[in-house]
């Protein structure tokens, strides 16, 4: 195989023969599982699992191909690969999803093992992105840059990825499983929303720990996740997982599709006794055998050391001279360039949300533009974020003004991070066999409606969250302004919800009102807005605090008036 | 129906009895978990050995206590997709320290074969008509594991190597 360098100094895990080895042969292997298929010798019911944890999925149209991206970082080479395959073997564009992965929506089951050939030539793989098993481990987008970082989360969501890559006893699970962890004071990751959520701390010592939160999900049945263990020690990491994933496997209900997820048990267990399970399975399992090694836990960090920064003054007169002559850049600046621990550099997201798009594309020609950009300003590197942008982390201060405006030429420079534009949206039912509604018509609605970059930043912090059913993949449960696509005797209908949260002060929505249908939805969303301005106390009021003083009763008044 | 040891289709020594059938006392027999329940007290003085088969949902601590009476525990899978089968393995092997022979029964496909080996099963029996190459290659297609296996007693600093099976048990 033609192995391409994935580029040295991106803050990658950079593999080895052993790692190269493994993906070759599990290419090679699907490769056979599915000859073994079309022989018949595997029925659809068999194969469909072994298809699903090679990223391989049936849409309502085609299959649907998740690439991973682990815990979200990649480099130029890779994105580049990303894009020739979209290229080549899908309609010159890709789909980057909440789970930090790229996905292609038109494929064909056929070209599927020379993709993955094609992947694995720079270090990639589709594995486990779909499947009853542990999913991609994601983290925070400013990892390793962020000034609020305690702990770098890549070096744990790494560990998790090599340990639970066909972990024998998890990957018949009852259901998917999903893990996050966030190091930093500020929570980029939604860790109370996963499966399994950790918060990576420090003691007085100086050592790394975690707090676990279990049992938090969206779906048809929302849960917060809840503390199940304030402090576990980095040596006891993999088998505090370990314990919950086996209780898990045992007790979590196999009966129903809809209640088999992990929150589903802990809130029928109880979080007591679901406790007492893991800790009883923890304290057996302890010792050398699940003992994490800190020379391992060193090795694996070696691979994330920082980039070469150069020693640079804090303040750059040329940022201030371009901020002060073009507004566009100074908005830019104010609302998608976050702060950096290097004095001189600054963390850069790249809105995947032009107004009127379809949040989350990227067409092959942007990845290609995105990848010269990651090589020329951000050594090599760039993450994907669960809100389905793209974030460039490394970017000195002196070049962030050249990276707007090759950005914003390439339609890529909307300032909107965080804001009622950066919207997340489902496939919905114009690709998913399970969505009742569709999501991304009335997302582009939405977006184009909301389309001035001024007026977004007047409005200020609220996301928007759009999923097409129930199964809620776009997360309304915790949008500041939450949208779930209903369908009512063949007509698409829309349920808001508002105040949610998806930070560290996790809140699931509340329903505002009846359905209301897609024209209406965009008006009363607006209408909502336009109740915020009128009430919000001053500017630095959020819409989740002014929804907090004022209750629903001023948002009902207005959009329900007239019923 | 075939069964699978070491990659290979072997020789079964072993008989299911269904509940309500005579049980043999001459030869290795495996009984349900139910009639062990219900009628344990008529296996006292039993000479020949004595397999009991768990169902899906009975896990690992119910049989715990009785350990010592059986050479062979058979753990079915109702679904091949219903994993609890895995930790039922794992569990009677680490936590209660089980060292006789455990049996995958019922829907497995060869592509679980490594993990049934991992988790500490080393039976497994196959559909009829089965194809043996695909669980001949399932133990070697895939050499190199990033956990460690059930019989493993080397720490979790060797969070990547090369898999045992694949190698010495396995030509």
């Amino acid at each position: 195989m033609n192995h391409i360098a994935p580029g040295a100094r991106a803050g990658i895990y950079h593999y080895d023969e052993i790692d190269r080895q493994f993906v070759a042969e599990r290419v090679e292997q699907f490769r056979k599982q599915v000859d073994r298929r079309l022989s018949g010798e595997l029925t659809e019911e068999e194969f469909k699992p072994i298809r699903l944890m090679n990223g391989l999925y049936l849409q309502l149209h085609a299959y649907m191909l998740r690439i991973a991206v682990p815990y979200g970082v990649m480099s130029a080479t890779q994105l580049r690969k990303l894009s020739a395959i979209g290229r080549k073997y899908d309609r010159g564009y890709g789909h980057f999803t909440t789970r930090q992965n790229l996905q292609y929506n038109w494929i064909k089951l056929e070209d599927t093992p020379a993709i993955l050939h094609e992947l694995a030539e720079v270090d990639m793989h589709a594995l486990q992105t779909s499947g009853n098993c542990v999913r991609n481990v994601t983290t925070d987008p400013f990892v390793g840059a962020a000034k609020d970082e305690v702990v770098d989360g890549r070096v744990y969501a790494e560990i998790l990825r090599q340990w639970t890559t066909m972990h024998p006893e998890f990957t018949y699970l009852p259901r998917k499983f999903k893990i996050a962890i966030s190091g930093a004071e500020s929570d980029r990751a939604a860790v109370r929303i996963h499966d399994v959520g950790l918060l990576a701390r420090r003691n007085e010592k100086g050592e790394p720990g975690f707090s676990f939160y279990v049992g938090g999900g969206l779906g048809r049945s929302p849960f917060v996740g809840k503390l199940v263990r304030e402090w576990v020690a980095q040596e006891d990491f993999v088998a505090y997982l370990e314990a919950i994933l086996r209780v898990y496997n045992q007790y979590g209900r196999r009966d129903n599709i809809y209640k088999a997820r992990i929150k589903i048990l802990v809130h029928e267990l109880g979080l007591e006794k679901f406790t007492q399970e893991v800790e009883e399975e923890f304290a057996r399992l302890r010792g050398p055998k699940y003992r994490l090694d800190p020379e391992i836990v060193e090795g694996i960090r070696k691979h994330f050391a920082p980039p070469p920064f150069e020693e640079l003054p804090d303040h750059s007169e040329s940022l201030e001279r371009a901020r002060a002559a073009d507004p566009a850049f100074a908005n830019w600046l104010a609302v998608n360039v976050a702060e950096h621990k290097a004095p001189g550099y600054a963390i850069a997201t790249v809105s995947l949300k032009p107004a009127g798009g379809i949040p989350g594309d990227a067409t092959c020609d942007q990845m290609d533009l995105v990848a010269d950009l990651a090589e020329r300003h951000s050594f090599g590197e760039l993450r994907v974020t669960h809100v389905q942008n793209l974030v460039l982390a490394h970017v000195k201060k002196d070049e962030l003004y050249d990276l707007w405006k090759q950005l914003d030429a390439a339609g890529l420079g909307s300032a909107n991070a965080g804001l009622i534009g950066d919207i997340i949206a489902c496939p919905g039912l114009d690709y998913c066999a399970l969505a009742n509604a569709r999501s991304i018509p009335l997302a582009q609605a939405i977006s184009a409606r909301f389309a001035d970059p001024l007026r977004q930043r007047t409005i200020g912090e609220l996301g928007i969250k759009i999923s097409g059913c129930i199964n809620a993949c776009g997360h309304h449960h915790v949008g500041a302004i939450g949208i779930l696509g209903v369908d009512k005797k063949g007509t698409e209908y829309y349920q808001i919800t508002v105040g949610g949260d998806p930070t560290l002060t996790t809140a699931i929505g509340d329903i505002l009102g009846p359905a209301v249908t897609e024209t209406e939805a965009v008006d009363a969303i607006e209408a909502i807005v336009d109740v915020y301005l009128a009430n919000r106390s001053d500017e630095s009021e959020r819409f989740i605090d002014t929804l907090k003083r004022v209750g629903h009763a001023p948002f009902k008044e207005r959009i329900y008036a007239a019923d | 129906m075939p069964l699978i040891e070491n990659g290979r289709i072997g020789e079964d020594a072993w008989s299911f009895i269904p509940d309500g059938e005579p049980v043999p006392n001459d030869r290795p027999v495996i009984i349900s978990f139910e009639r062990w329940q219900a009628e344990r007290d008529s296996f006292e003085g039993r000479n020949a050995r004595l397999g009991v088969r768990l169902k899906s949902g009975t896990l690992a601590g119910a049989i715990a206590a009785d350990l010592d009476r059986f050479s062979l525990v058979a753990v079915e899978f109702a679904k091949f997709r219903d994993g609890r089968g895995f930790s039922t393995a794992r569990e009677l092997r680490e936590r209660y320290g089980y060292t006789g022979e455990i049996r995958a029964v019922g829907h497995v496909i060869p592509d679980q074969y490594l993990y049934l080996v991992r988790t500490g099963f080393t039976s497994v029996e196959a559909p009829e008509g089965t194809n043996p190459d695909s669980w001949a290659n399932a133990l070697t297609e895939v050499t190199i594991a990033f956990q460690p296996s059930l019989d493993d007693t080397a720490p979790l600093s060797l969070l990547r190597r090369k898999l045992k099976v694949g190698q010495a048990d396995v030509g």
